[in-house]
């Protein structure tokens, strides 16, 4: 097969950006549904808006690098290859589920995709996943660790005692920060003397850069570049990624603390799909019809996977007693 | 295709909402992500998304309706293409919970039943609410947020300080009002920063203020542990008795419903183990205020562990200037003379309903509420042993070491001539908490097993 022109092949790549992002949409706005039916129950943390951050992460790191964020999930999972079906079926709680459904929403996990979780506590996956940089400089073996928190999480004392070590030790640890702009119901603001996160690193020596985290194109970039400099030997390195989500902090947050202007503003103008939609049909190459089929590809990937979380049996109650100890 | 569109549960509480509001109309087209309606609960007003593309067809619930059940269809949809996209049924049924005998409310995620009424309505006095008094219905939720405020009111030097606590109301909404009351220099949101505010707390509490520390959840506490145990437990011992602690920890421990493993754990063994600390795990709406003022003045460090499940039941409160109940003084919630049923906070509902059962039989159960943990009242417990010979003791968290362990070692020890047969405990599972709803069910103590235990130790 001749080469592909360098265009060509970015165009393919944008597609497939295009479809990652759609598929994390199409999946988080079922999962709602789901849960409004009350098949899925407890807490269950949309990532509807956010989704150009793990989707340009992802396709700028490579084979053995690992992945690891809190309980807002969903959209790491499935952009680090996990099948939509196991992750819906963890989220109605049944033995289909990537942990047999007994972690649920926020503690799901794939080793086979280096995906080391869904963590429940704000902050605590920060020291973890320095901890999987550390292991990769043990081992001399070059992967990367992509930590990810939360503008919230940066308020945590040992995101700093992380910082300090992963740069002492060179640690190859991308800390990816979601600003989102609120923890909960806390604009950042109202919680933060630094509001600039990307900032944090400076007294530990971290590079740091603010991203478009609504523009999948720029976190590619800085997803790249950030990557290669941890590869190389160089320690961790900060990317803070300008976001927003759409949806409440989980399913019962009315999410009263912003107006609905300012979503409004955000959908309309900074959609991440919206965006990337426009401009592929400018860049040519693909036309309507093509992205209407795209966009049917994955409403049947969503609706399998819905049909599979609610047809998957819930699990042997023997799974109660299992998996304590190793 | 046509679609039904349900009415959502927006919470893992909620059975039933007002359809507030229309925002389409019959005949338009929306498409997914598409706001078409809003729905109250008690707690707020929430939007509702469309999640197909299509027409809608029908609307079924007119706007303004109350109380519409989780999952009656609201309105209907004409999808367009996808008809061959196995859409999940809409209706599909939830999953069905093992069926026992005591499950509240098959479409109700709550994992313990409710207390029998009867009991519940109207325990035995308190000793020391006079006679004649006045009660007053209230949730545990307006009874702590009470006892707060009127704390507030009677001495400057107590605060709130905590995650969510001001502008939000409350992640549990337990703070409702305070800031609008007290200001934001009495109710302080944090950064969420546990170790950093609950030894901040701390700090001030050394220089003489009253701090009151709500965690959101006791599970994020263990990022604070050491602050509390350390640094709080331990000054005035340390400091020959020059300086203390005066401060609360408060908010919700033990499991809530579905929230898996790092969400659903229970403390009350944990802090109840430490000296220099008090603890304290009401049940009753009464007790949830007498005792969360006592803890305010107390000149020690308390923890006082509420129960998120409890927050929304309703029971009498006395109608007094100044309820103060002691700290470390269980309470009999009804006399008995066959066997002694003890509990503390959320599973004190199992043991009320336990009682009942047994009573259809024949037996007579006395049942304790323990109240606090630290001091633990096992006088009290004793002397009910000596009467009845029997023990049967529940709780909600891990079996190893814990609340029931203890009382199970000093009343063999103080009692050991009274027991007719061995101390009975019923606990939680001792594995962490499972998400699945079929699994968390066996995880957690039912009222099967209490009743079981006690005719083992009836020997029935
Ligand atoms: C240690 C700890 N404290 C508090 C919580 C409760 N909590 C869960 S998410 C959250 C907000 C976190 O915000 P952020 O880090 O910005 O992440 P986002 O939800 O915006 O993705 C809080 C306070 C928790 N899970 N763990
Ligand atoms: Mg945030």
């Amino acid at each position: 097969m001749a080469k592909k022109s360098a265009t060509a092949a970015t165009a393919d790549r944008l597609l497939q950006f295009y479809r990652d992002m759609l598929l994390i949409r199409r999946f988080e706005e079922r999962a709602g549904q789901l849960y409004g039916m009350g098949l899925i129950g407890g807490f269950c943390h949309l990532y509807i808006g956010q989704e150009a951050v793990v989707v340009g992460m992802q396709a700028a790191i490579g084979p053995g690098d690992q992945v690891i964020t809190a309980y807002r999930d969903h959209g790491h999972m499935l952009a680090a290859g996990m099948e939509p079906n196991g992750v819906m079926a963890e989220l109605t709680g049944r033995s289909g589920g990537y942990s047999k459904g007994k972690g649920g929403s926020m503690h799901m996990f794939s080793r086979e995709k280096n995906f080391y979780g869904g963590h429940g506590i704000v902050g605590a996956q920060v020291p973890l996943g320095t901890g999987l940089a550390f292991a990769n400089k043990y081992r001399g073996n070059k992967h990367v660790s992509l930590t990810y928190f939360g503008d919230g999480a940066a308020n945590q004392g040992q995101v700093y005692e992380s910082f300090n070590m992963a740069a002492v030790w060179k640690l190859p640890v991308v800390y990816v920060i979601e600003n989102n702009q609120y923890a909960m119901g806390t604009a950042i603001t109202r919680s933060t003397s630094e509001t600039h996160l990307h900032k944090r690193g400076v007294s530990f020596n971290i590079p740091g850069e603010e991203v478009d985290g609504m523009d999948v194109e720029a976190v590619h970039a800085a997803g790249q570049k950030a990557v290669a400099w941890c590869r190389e030997g160089n320690g961790p390195y900060i990317l803070e990624m300008k976001t927003y989500r759409y949806r409440g902090h989980s399913m019962s947050d009315p999410a009263k603390y912003r107006t609905k202007e300012e979503v409004q503003e955000m959908r309309e103008k900074h959609d991440p799909i919206e965006g990337l939609r426009a401009r592929l049909l400018k860049l040519g190459g693909v036309d309507e019809a093509a992205l209407k089929q795209i966009d049917k590809e994955i409403k049947d990937i969503v609706a399998i996977s819905a049909e599979f979380a609610q047809t998957s049996p819930e699990p042997d109650p023997k799974e109660l007693w299992t998996e304590v100890y190793a | 295709m046509s679609i039904q569109i349900l009415m959502p549960a927006l919470s893992p509480t909620m059975e039933e909402g007002t359809l507030a509001k229309w925002l389409v109309k019959e005949g338009q087209s929306v498409k997914a992500g598409d706001v078409i309606a809003e729905i109250e609960t008690d707690k707020a007003t929430m939007e509702v998304e469309a999640v197909d593309e299509g027409v809608v067809s029908r609307i079924l619930i007119p706007e303004g309706s109350e109380g519409v059940k989780v999952n009656t269809p609201i309105a209907e949809l004409d999808g367009e293409g996808g008809a061959e996209a196995p859409a999940p049924k809409a209706g599909a049924e939830a999953p069905k919970p093992a069926p026992e005998p005591e499950a509240p409310k098959a479409a109700e995620p709550v994992p313990v039943p409710a207390p029998a009424a009867a009991v519940a309505a109207s325990p035995t006095p308190d000793s020391e609410i006079p006679n004649g008094t006045k009660f007053q219905d209230q949730t545990v939720r307006e009874a702590l947020r009470d006892a707060m405020a009127e704390e507030m009111r009677r001495d400057a030097d107590v605060f709130l300080m905590g995650e969510e606590v001001g502008q939000y109301q409350g992640a549990y909404k337990i703070s409702q009002g305070l800031l609008d009351e007290f200001g934001a220099q009495r109710v302080i949101d944090t950064p969420i920063t546990e170790m950093g505010f609950a030894g901040l707390g701390v700090g001030a509490s050394f220089a003489g203020l009253k701090p009151i520390v709500e965690f959101m959840t006791w599970n994020f506490a263990m990022q604070a542990i050491d602050q509390i145990v350390n640094s709080a437990a331990k000054t005035l011992y340390m400091a020959g008795g020059q300086m203390g602690s005066p401060i609360v920890f408060r908010g919700p421990n033990g499991a809530a419903a579905r929230v898996a493993a790092q969400h659903s754990q229970n403390y009350a063994a944990w802090y109840a183990h430490v000296p220099g600390l008090k603890v304290v795990a009401p049940y009753f709406a009464a007790d949830a205020k007498g005792l969360l003022k006592a803890a305010i003045r107390d000149p020690n460090p308390v923890i006082f562990l509420e129960n998120e499940i409890c927050y929304g039941k309703t029971f009498p409160v006395p109608v007094m200037d100044d309820f103060v109940l002691p700290i470390g003084k269980a309470r009999v919630v009804k006399p008995g003379k066959d066997i002694t049923l003890v509990s503390f906070s959320i599973t004190m509902g199992l043991i009320i309903d336990a009682a009942a059962e047994l009573a259809k039989e024949g037996i007579d159960a006395e049942i304790i509420d323990l109240r606090s943990l630290r001091p633990l009242d096992t006088a009290t417990v004793i002397a009910s042993v000596k009467k009845t010979n029997r023990l049967v003791v529940v709780e909600e968290g891990w079996p190893i070491c814990s609340i029931s362990s203890e009382l199970a070692a000093q009343v063999q020890g103080d009692a050991f001539d009274y027991l007719d047969a061995p101390v009975m405990r019923v606990t939680g599972k001792d594995v962490p908490m499972p998400y699945a709803a079929n699994l968390e069910k066996l995880a957690l103590p039912n009222l099967a097993d209490v009743i079981a235990a006690a005719k083992a130790a009836l020997y029935r």
